[in-house]
């Protein structure tokens, strides 16, 4: 009861209510829709919890382990670090929280994304041989993205309207086709779901 | 040249160089750097998800605003952390329960709407301010590419026959979608590695002129 049916049924009211809210123009329908998304951004950030109980647990394992030992301290104590200052300090301009996001941060996550560009460019020259015709396709596409939108090809006569054309005339018709497989998706699995035929969600 | 007195673009300046180093191989500055960001990143993650999630939408509502309802989505919040007493961690499906049938009941008119109504709105209705022959063409070529894409994965039939030729036309338009986004993936990742080079040259070097 506790363990299946009440998900189940939770699911079922919920749902339906929340497609049924969309048709009714009446300011209660209104209200539902007010709270809850206020009760789904709540509950959901809740999750951070699961997050944070999982992130402790994996580094605490790992102290016992003398070759990550290191890093693991590491990572613990830049946790406790950001959220000591971001609790105390606040997280307004000039904290040392806002200081700590530009200067350590960002420049980390930038500088890994944009390591990739090394593996992306070894790892598709690899695999990104025009072997067959569609192959071809796809290598000379990205080719004329890459190249219009370097400075010196935005100088070459017909390369920006050529990536104009290809934005807005096949790969449009693509990304429509793909977005309106995904939607018809997505609407049946949600439909599964608020019906309780779909239940991997449940677990074992 | 002149380089920057500015502590924070020193410690910068440190962890990029400790990122780029594993281009030479797996190495302690590496390893080092990829675990403060964890740390830093979870922790902002923390503060940020505390202060514009929970705090506006449960605890500011009950305990400022006094509006008692708000007490049902804490608990259900509260029930993710029972994966903590094994015994009790079923209860975690409550509130994947609400997120789940909330989530999707908002987005079944949503998705069937916005995605699905106007996108073939736009697909097959003419442009209201006139057309071209040449915009013709490409209105006929986005109808064609979005039927036969739509037709790509349609797996109820096999393809063959009538559909070996529409879905061969579906792949071609899907290779050029699949081109044009790889190409500006590529491409995004090269201005953050040349913002990354003109943060080191410039902004702690100060080796770029109009970057000091």
């Amino acid at each position: 009861m506790l363990q299946k049916k009440i998900p189940l049924a939770i699911v079922f009211i919920f749902g339906v209510i929340s497609i049924l809210q969309y048709f009714v123009p009446h300011p209660l329908s209104q209200a539902y829709y007010d709270t809850m998304l206020k009760w789904m951004i709540g509950v959901g950030s809740m999750a951070i919890f699961l997050a944070l109980v999982s992130f402790i647990r994996h580094h605490q394992v790992r102290l016992k382990k003398k070759e990550h030992a290191p890093y693991s301290a590491v990572a613990l104590l830049s946790f406790l670090f950001m959220t000591l200052v971001g609790f105390i300090g606040g997280m307004g301009p000039g904290s040392v929280f806002q200081k700590m996001f530009y200067y350590v941060q960002a420049p980390l996550q930038a500088t890994m994304f944009s390591l990739l560009s090394y593996y992306m460019a070894s790892a598709s020259y690899r695999a990104f041989r025009a072997k067959s015709f569609e192959a071809t396709l796809l290598l000379i596409t990205a080719f004329i993205v890459m190249f219009s939108v370097t400075t010196f090809g935005n100088y070459v006569p017909g390369v920006p309207k050529a990536l104009e054309w290809i934005m807005a005339v096949p790969n449009m018709a693509s990304k429509r086709g793909i977005a309106i497989g995904v939607s018809l998706g997505s609407i049946a699995t949600s439909l599964k779901i608020i019906l309780g035929i779909e239940r991997n969600w449940l677990g074992g | 040249m002149h380089i920057s007195h500015n502590p924070w673009v020193w410690v910068a300046a440190i962890l990029t160089l400790a990122i780029f180093s594993f281009l030479y191989k797996d190495n302690p500055f590496f390893k080092m750097a990829e675990h403060i960001f964890v740390g830093v990143a979870t922790g902002y993650g923390f503060v940020y998800t505390w202060n514009n999630g929970i705090y506006p939408n449960l605890l500011k509502p009950i305990f400022v605003d006094h509006q008692w309802l708000f007490i049902i989505p804490l608990i259900l919040g509260l029930m993710y952390l029972s994966v903590v007493v094994p015994k009790f961690a079923y209860f975690i499906r409550w509130p994947f329960a609400f997120l789940l049938g909330v989530g999707s009941g908002l987005s079944v008119p949503l998705a069937f709407r916005a995605s699905l109504v106007e996108q073939i709105k736009y697909t097959i209705l003419p442009n209201p301010h006139g057309m071209s022959a040449i915009l013709f063409i490409n209105a006929l070529l986005i109808l064609i590419g979005v039927v036969t894409v739509v037709l790509y994965f349609y797996f109820s039939t096999p393809h063959e026959g009538v559909m070996k030729p529409l879905t061969k036309t579906g792949i071609v338009f899907l290779m050029v979608g699949f081109g044009a986004s790889f190409g500006y993936t590529i491409m995004a990742r090269f201005s953050l590695l040349v913002g990354r080079f003109e943060f080191l040259l410039g902004n702690w070097l100060g080796i770029l002129p109009w970057l000091k």
